[in-house]
């Protein structure tokens, strides 16, 4: 025990003495979720719109006039030729086209159908379909507007739609845990396994196996550490996000303490893993970041819905912790859910994490004699 | 020129030695794309939803058998009561809970407008936008099919305006075909800026690189030794990359491959100039890893419209976006699979790459002639 607070005291120092990782792990998530809390919007609004209007009637120029007032669209352009619409549309200059045929203010005046063309920038394909969806709201309603009284004014069904847990969909409450996530596992995994493979690389694992230690009181001394500096910074998150952007803390901080220990232990865990295998820092890095960060980022459901990825996919992110934490995340925080929602997540962060310790234990007192 | 060739010998050499590192270095990038290729689809798709029917009508099951037609979305339960809904939504059992009251077919024979309620869980803003934007054009377009079936028999329904929509360059909005080139270039930046600033510093560790700035190198010699190992590295990985991505993905490729390599080296120039500057400021792997993680590559992730347009940022953060050369690379990269367009459209995102990559990498050596004095 003594000895195993002496290891922990000597890697609490060093990275006391480095004040620039210190204050890199403690300060700069809080402030990038205030960067990106003010920075990510998933509402898409002011979209480039590009006119090329061939008819110039009353009617046409209240059909550019309904799409500039809705609030979608921002008029960037006018347009009196196709070879200037391919220019635009290439150099990103405007992300629609709105095309309005000559005759057309005639044609409705007779009561003829008329077509009017909407040309999309389908790069991005989510933002493609928001905006087609915009536009062709507004279109049926100005279509709408010239048809006979005798048709229904109002759809005979409509959806009253209700966002529970988050109203105003604020991707600030979305960010927290997904950044939380990803900040243990860049302190707790990379950080332990750098500490341990430092070691090896420069010789003075040698010198600590030579000490009057076991495997375990070095192993566990060396993440307490860790583990203490990426618990504070998973705080400080959590506060800076309820402060500044009235994120609520509906369910108990006890369960919430519980769901981030579990979650950084099986990332220390991992760590340690990396370390058994790393013999240089570089490897230790990049097979961290390959175990570690991307699947967090990229499969845990923090960016990318688990339920549209392939079957098989779907099955790998079984193994990722940082989809139950972020499930269990989501429903202490937004959902004010009791233990009884999420157990299951909490059991599987706790097998996660047995798992890799067990792994590491093997690996590591098999290389310490 | 003799000198740097057998810095870049030994570089090498070194890489090859490490046998793990090397594998890493070839594999990982493979892995990854493939990973990512599968996952980074932000298509929302098979959004559980589940049905609280207060009505069981015939015109109720009609509308739910729109939902459960529809691709977009899964049915996982009907309940009858809008309380029963809670416990799926609270465990993230549905995303979304639809609620058709009572007396619904009724009002609807008499023609009355209806409201139903579409319940969606905020937890996850990004896809509950996509997703409620789905159930309001679903319902919208069952209304309007409705609306027609009802008209009155003398009134005909007049012309109108129809909109006919065109979608360039993507046709099938595949959301894939948008993030791989992204993830290109995010897995070059992981790749070279991380391996080059932390095998610097790794030599500064260990004291080797006082026994190079003791050799007759110069330091130019120096840099292009050390770095340009790290550059080819990095073009067999775009090989790899766009192999995989072209023959297993099939992206369409509709620009010029010679232009995307050209491309590639600018903005090589930039990542692993950063990977020197930040190894000059570092003194550790670990401080080396870490500033280039957090100051690079997470505003890189996030502020350079690889996963959230630019576009939708507030107007106050758009200009900080220029300071990101991923932003110009993203640009290029999706503008030469996508657009096929040249150089003519591209040359101010190509000059603005290239003026960064020069700037950092001045800096750069400009720091580390003054650390070696």
């Amino acid at each position: 025990m003594r000895k195993m607070t002496a290891v922990a005291r000597k890697e609490f120092r060093q990275i006391w003495r480095d004040t620039r990782t210190l204050m890199t792990l403690l300060f700069l998530p809080a402030f990038f979720l205030l960067l990106y809390g003010y920075a990510l919007n998933f509402d898409i609004r002011h979209v480039r719109l590009g006119v090329d209007d061939r008819d110039h009637t009353a009617e046409s120029r209240a059909l550019v006039s309904a799409f500039v007032n809705s609030g979608y669209f921002d008029l960037a352009a006018t347009i009196d030729d196709p070879a200037t619409t391919k220019r635009l549309m290439d150099r990103n200059e405007v992300r629609a086209v709105l095309v309005i045929p000559s005759g057309m203010g005639r044609a409705i005046q007779t009561a003829r159908p008329v077509a009017v063309q909407v040309l999309l920038n389908g790069d991005n394909a989510n933002t493609a379909t928001t905006v087609m969806g915009y536009a062709l709201t507004i279109i049926r309603s100005e279509s709408a507007r010239h048809q006979p009284a005798a048709a229904p004014a109002v759809p005979l069904v409509s959806v009253e739609p209700r966002v529970w847990y988050n109203p105003s969909l604020r991707s600030t409450l979305f960010l927290v845990p997904g950044l939380i996530a990803y900040i243990s596992m860049i302190t707790a995994v990379v950080s332990t396994a750098l500490s341990i493979v430092r070691e090896k690389e420069r010789g003075t694992m040698e010198q600590v196996r030579m000490a009057p230690l076991d495997a375990a009181s070095f192993v566990v001394g060396k993440t307490i550490p860790y583990f203490a500096v990426s618990l504070v910074s998973a705080l400080g998150i959590i506060v800076v996000a309820m402060a500044l952007f009235g994120m609520p803390m509906r369910g108990s901080w006890l369960l919430l303490l519980l769901a981030l220990s579990l979650f950084l232990i099986g990332a220390l865990g991992l760590g340690l893993l990396v370390s058994s295998v790393a013999d240089t820092q570089q490897v230790a890095f990049q097979l961290a970041m390959l175990a570690s960060f991307l699947p967090t980022l990229m499969l845990s459901g923090f960016i990318f819905p688990i339920s549209s990825m392939p079957r098989f996919l779907q099955l790998v992110t079984y193994a990722v912790p940082a989809r139950y934490f972020l499930i269990a995340l989501r429903a202490i925080v937004l959902k004010g859910a009791g233990l009884d929602a999420f157990w299951v997540d909490l059991v599987a962060l706790l097998a996660f994490a047995i798992v890799v310790l067990t792994l590491a234990s093997v690996r590591l007192r098999r290389q310490w004699v | 020129m003799r000198r740097v060739r057998f810095l870049i010998w030994k570089e090498l050499i070194e890489l090859k030695e490490d046998r793990r590192l090397f594998g890493i270095v070839i594999l990982a990038p493979i892995f990854q794309l493939f990973m990512l290729g599968y996952a980074a689809t932000t298509d929302v798709r098979d959004v559980p939803i589940v049905v609280a029917d207060a009505d069981r009508s015939a015109a109720s099951r009609d509308l739910i058998a729109r939902f459960e037609a529809s691709p977009n979305f899964t049915v996982v339960n009907i309940v009858t009561t809008t309380g029963d809904i809670d416990p799926y939504l609270e465990r993230g059992r549905a995303w979304m809970a639809l609620a058709i009251p009572a007396g619904y077919g009724g009002r609807l024979e008499r023609g009355r407008p209806q409201t139903v309620q579409v319940v969606a869980d905020g937890s996850d803003a990004n896809s509950t936008n996509v997703a409620l934007g789905y159930a309001t054009s679903l319902v919208a377009g069952y209304a309007q099919q409705l609306a027609v079936a009802r008209l009155p028999p003398g009134v005909v329904v007049r012309g109108g305006i129809d909109a006919r929509v065109r979608v360039w360059f993507n046709p099938r909005l595949e959301s894939r075909d948008f993030m791989l080139p992204g993830v290109l270039a995010l897995l070059l930046l992981v790749i070279t800026t991380n391996l080059s600033s932390m095998g610097i510093v790794r030599e500064k560790e260990l004291g080797t690189l006082e026994q190079l700035n003791v050799t007759p190198l110069g330091r130019w010699e120096l840099v292009v030794g050390k770095l340009l190992p790290y550059a080819l590295v990095g073009l067999v990985d775009v090989c790899l990359v766009l192999g995989v991505a072209l023959l297993w993905f099939q992206v369409p490729l509709r620009g010029s491959v010679w232009l995307l390599f050209a491309m590639a080296a600018i903005y090589l120039l930039t990542t692993l100039g950063l990977g020197l500057f930040v190894s000059t400021i570092s003194s550790t792997q670990q401080q080396a890893m870490m500033t280039t993680t957090f100051f690079f590559l997470m505003p890189m992730i996030y502020l350079s419209g690889f996963i959230f347009p630019i576009e939708n940022m507030p107007a106050v953060i758009q200009p900080f976006t220029y300071l990101i050369p991923l932003r110009y690379f993203l640009v290029i990269l999706r503008s030469i699979f996508l657009k096929g367009v040249g150089l003519d459209t591209l040359w101010p995102q190509a000059a603005a790459l290239a003026g960064w990559g020069l700037a950092i990498l001045a800096l750069a050596i400009a720091r580390s002639r003054k650390r070696s004095a």
